[in-house]
């Protein structure tokens, strides 16, 4: 079986942890990968646990869930909660430490999302995207280039630009984390 | 993995629209209900763009109701939902099984029984879709388990519809409904089309219910001259209400003749290691998934695994089944209910033969727990 990468994207109705998923995996499949990618969400239009799981391969993938995540971003307290310690060994785990801040593990990447975005293009909203940029820098597992193809695309109808600069921010940050690191 | 110009994230509700689409359906009348809505969604947008016609309607008996009345028009017909809306559309598709009006109904299956856990996977409805209706019918039910399935089975079920005048219903979950995957689809003169049966002869010598030819009498659209009488009652070659059992039990007899006489084209299934198998999966849908990831596992560690991924799930694949378990004495049968299509593997080959994995959470059945069923046994 070819490796599989699993990734969790979890938050609260409304903080665009889909939307995530389905950019990131968007993102794959301009890369040339094999990619699943699922959600699950309450019956709620806002609020309640709301998360998107993305599966990628170079091979098939059959069971289309997260097994037990490489790459996990946290973007609330109780997915936090919930999904925090349900990473693999050497994985990574990126919080946002506007909305978490007890976190499992002192291994896990945080910074302020939420108010990058904020102090970045004024508007909240587009935290999520902040967090795939981060993601992107600091995991490689997809291409900057397919990652910002993906949100030119796929960014709700008018907020093309609105998250490509978010998306650049993220990517920014991440690559600066990933720097001090070293 | 390279990539194709065509491979494209696709979701598995819109492979459903995008497949009846291909399938030439003009038609479409539902009513929103997680999580099949993104089926009405894509179909509304779409549906006008190639000359179709899409309406929300007060209630799922009205969309079934306007289905069934657009397919007598002519038209390749089809509405979509979920459990609760399966429940309230069980009246009518007993009405078009009565008056062989070919439909498509889509069901993507959610958490029940009743409102349930709308946006929770299950897979509850297999039961209902064979059953649902009252009154002794045949009924064809197809089950995907990825979205280029789901694309591929949309299409086949129109064709089936059209070739045995007959309601056919599409077996989602919540799972591949929702899922997105990565896709190429058939390009249009890869996809093969059947039309509804016709006749020339003239309107007046027409019999809508005629057992000729074939066991599937030509059904002629209202509208093109052809006059006749459609009743949910038993009716006569014509379409008359009748009371004679003479007439009565000869058309029961036939609507149940022209399925089982098809079943080689109606049954479809993947099957692979079942000759050296010591243990045989069968699995359908979203499980089909983690049943096919628990199988390459189990073969890693040198188990001998056979594994049935069945496609038509009703009529029920007896024969196949039976024949693919016929040297076994260990049958796995995992899905997202308390045991439905396992009571049709035990009717088949034999209760003590078959180990029930069984889950009703809202959760997909994991490849751990049809593994520990399989090294339970080994």
């Amino acid at each position: 079986m070819a490796r599989r990468y699993e990734v969790r994207l979890a938050g609260t109705g409304g903080q665009g942890a889909i939307l995530a998923g389905i950019l990131l995996a968007d993102a794959a499949i301009r890369d040339g990968k094999n990619v699943v990618q699922t959600q699950s969400y309450g019956p709620e239009a806002r609020g309640g646990a709301s998360r998107a799981e993305v599966v990628i391969s170079d091979g098939d993938i059959h069971y289309p869930k997260v097994l037990q995540s490489d790459i996990i971003l946290c973007m609330s307290q109780e997915a936090c909660d919930r999904y925090g310690g349900q990473i693999r060994e050497g994985g990574l785990l990126i919080l946002d430490q506007d909305h978490v801040s007890r976190a499992p593990t002192t291994r896990a990447v945080r910074a302020p999302l939420t108010s990058l975005a904020r102090q970045a293009t004024g508007r909240e909203i587009v935290a999520n995207v902040v967090g795939l940029g981060m993601l992107t820098a600091l995991t490689g597992i997809v291409s900057r280039e397919a990652m910002e193809a993906a949100v030119r695309d796929r960014a709700p109808k008018g907020t093309a630009d609105l998250n490509l600069k978010a998306l650049a921010v993220g990517f920014a940050e991440g690559e600066r984390i990933r720097r001090e690191a070293r | 993995m390279t990539t194709e110009p065509s491979a494209r994230l696709m979701q598995g509700d819109a492979a459903c629209a995008e497949g009846a689409i291909a399938a030439g359906c003009y038609f479409f009348a539902g009513y929103p209900i997680t999580p099949a809505t993104e089926i009405a969604e894509v179909l509304a947008r779409r549906l006008p763009q190639v000359g179709g016609r899409f309406i929300q309607m007060e209630d799922e008996i009205a969309s079934i109701a306007a289905v069934i009345g657009a397919a007598v028009g002519g038209a390749k017909a089809m509405t979509a939902t979920s459990g609760p809306g399966l429940s309230l559309m069980q009246e009518n598709i007993g009405y078009a099984a009565m008056t062989e009006i070919p439909c498509v109904i889509v069901d993507v299956q959610r958490l029940g029984p009743s409102t349930g856990r709308p946006t929770s996977p299950s897979q509850g409805d297999v039961m209902a879709a064979r059953w649902g209706a009252h009154g002794d019918h045949p009924i064809i039910a197809l089950c995907p388990s990825s979205v280029r399935e789901t694309f591929d089975l949309t299409v086949q079920a129109f064709n089936f519809a059209e070739l045995y005048r007959t309601p056919v219903i599409l077996l989602l979950d919540e799972v591949i409904g929702h899922m997105r995957e990565r896709v190429t689809l058939p390009s249009p003169e890869e996809i093969e089309l059947v039309e509804r049966p016709s006749t020339t002869v003239p309107p007046e010598w027409y019999k809508p219910y005629e057992n000729f030819p074939a066991d599937v009498p030509p059904l002629m659209p209202f509208g093109t001259g052809y006059r006749y009488h459609i009743t949910g009652l038993h009716h006569d070659e014509r379409g008359y209400p009748t009371n004679r059992s003479d007439e009565v039990q000869p058309w029961l007899d036939r609507i149940f003749r022209k399925i089982e006489r098809s079943l080689s084209e109606i049954l479809l299934y993947d099957a692979d290691g079942i000759e050296n198998a010591e243990t045989l999966i069968i699995a359908y849908g979203a499980t089909a998934r983690s049943a096919r990831y628990a199988v390459e596992k189990a073969r890693k560690r040198g188990r001998e695994v056979g594994f049935l991924a069945l496609k038509t799930l009703w009529p029920f694949p007896e024969e196949v089944v039976e024949h693919a378990a016929a040297r076994l004495h260990r049958v796995v049968v995992p899905e997202m209910n308390m045991g439905q299509i396992a009571l049709e593997v035990e009717r088949v080959i034999g209760r003590h033969k078959v180990r029930r994995v069984n889950r009703a959470d809202g959760e997909m059945i994991q490849p751990a727990q049809i593994l520990a069923a399989i090294e339970e046994w080994a």
